[in-house]
């Protein structure tokens, strides 16, 4: 028999449809992210806002980090919680 | 910075909101008729809500030294009303003549039936016919692409004016087809629906800021007026100058606003005011 707890928690199409909207918004956040890299990457290819070699190295790590994210919160069964893996990702930048 | 806010729905918020807008610059917000959250039944019911926002709106924002101006229509998703529709647009011309309103607006697709295309297209043409400005609202989401589209199929039809009408709440999928065919455009930032303040950042810079307008969100669902400062942060701490923000933020507005000469505030130029007191 279930709990009066059980009962009541989010099914889980109900968790999907809860977060939906949250979750597109923050996937076109870091789309556009993606996005203004490449716009800024074309203008700098213009001779146009041009960066340092260090602010060059830690642009290519980080922006590596946030495509390796994205890959393990798309993952459909993980080892192990996705919000862990992410956490020691972006602890290695 | 002055700004101007070009879509508020000032009846779903408080004097609060009036208050702070006015500490953080904004000059004056423009309120199109929307949906109440619920459909209304009577015509009577649309012709007091034109009078609130004709007439005792303005009176709420003066006290913070805010101008409101305000449009006219039967919103979409209540256009699929077709009788209540015609009985509503036979007495919008009487409004077109109080001294803030701007023109017809907003009116547009929601889910683009035959009957919202009709009430679309009635509306347009009475805004032709009285010299009105048109503010178009376009659907939200998954109809966004397909209900844009049908708004620029009924426009071609007609013989309209198109640097008198703003189609609005556009995104990255439907922006570039209005701004080619000659319209204004709008972009609307919700927190998490519709556009954000760094995305609407994203397209000025990538189409330039003619015929574009941005709006904050303003209703009475989840909403947030200060969407638009956050913008206007967000533009500025990416290298744009003081004067490329107040011509998308207060100028633009002024520009097509005032295309309806009541809409009486004019653009600035924050060079010629360091010119001027120079000179003085």
């Amino acid at each position: 028999m279930l709990s009066l707890k059980d009962r009541y928690m989010l099914t889980p199409p109900q968790v999907v449809e809860n977060y939906f909207l949250e979750s597109r918004h923050m996937l076109l956040e870091i789309a556009a992210a993606f996005d203004r890299y490449d716009a800024a990457v074309a203008r700098a290819a213009n001779g146009n806002a041009q960066a340092t070699e260090k602010e060059k190295n830690s642009g290519s790590k980080k922006l590596a980090v946030m495509r390796r994210a994205l890959e393990i919160a798309a993952q459909s069964h993980p080892a192990r919680e996705r919000t862990l893996a992410l956490l020691e990702l972006f602890a290695t930048v | 910075m002055q700004i101007i806010q070009p879509h508020y729905h000032a009846i779903a918020r408080t004097a609060q909101d009036y208050e702070r807008m006015a500490m953080s610059g904004v000059v004056a917000v423009a309120e199109p008729a929307f949906w109440a959250g619920f459909d209304r039944l009577y015509p009577e019911t649309f012709i007091d809500y034109f009078r609130q926002i004709s007439e005792f709106e303005p009176t709420r924002a003066a006290q913070y030294g805010i101008r409101h101006f305000c449009w006219v229509a039967v919103n979409p998703k209540e256009a699929e009303d077709s009788i209540l529709t015609r009985e509503v647009l036979a007495q919008m011309p009487e409004f077109f003549a109080k001294p803030t309103v701007l023109g017809v607006g907003e009116t547009g697709l929601h889910k683009s039936t035959r009957n919202e295309c009709e009430a679309l297209e009635a509306h347009v043409d009475l805004a032709m016919k009285h010299g009105q400005l048109v503010l178009i609202h376009t659907p939200h989401l998954a109809d966004k692409a397909h209900g844009t589209q049908r708004v620029l199929e009924v426009l071609a039809g007609m013989n309209v004016d198109r640097e008198r009408i703003w189609i609005d709440h556009v995104e990255e999928q439907t922006i570039k087809p209005c701004l080619d065919a000659g319209y204004w455009v709008g972009m609307t930032l919700y927190p998490i629906t519709k556009c954000s303040p760094k995305r609407a950042a994203d397209m000025l810079e990538k189409y330039g800021t003619e015929r574009i307008l941005v709006n904050s969100s303003a209703d009475w669902g989840p909403s947030d007026p200060f969407t638009l400062q956050e913008c206007i942060l967000e533009y500025r701490r990416r290298g744009h100058s003081l004067q490329e923000a107040v011509e998308v933020f207060h100028n633009n507005p002024c520009r097509f606003l005032g295309q309806n000469p009541k809409f009486d505030i004019l653009p600035i130029s924050i060079e010629t005011l360091i010119d001027q007191r120079a000179n003085a």
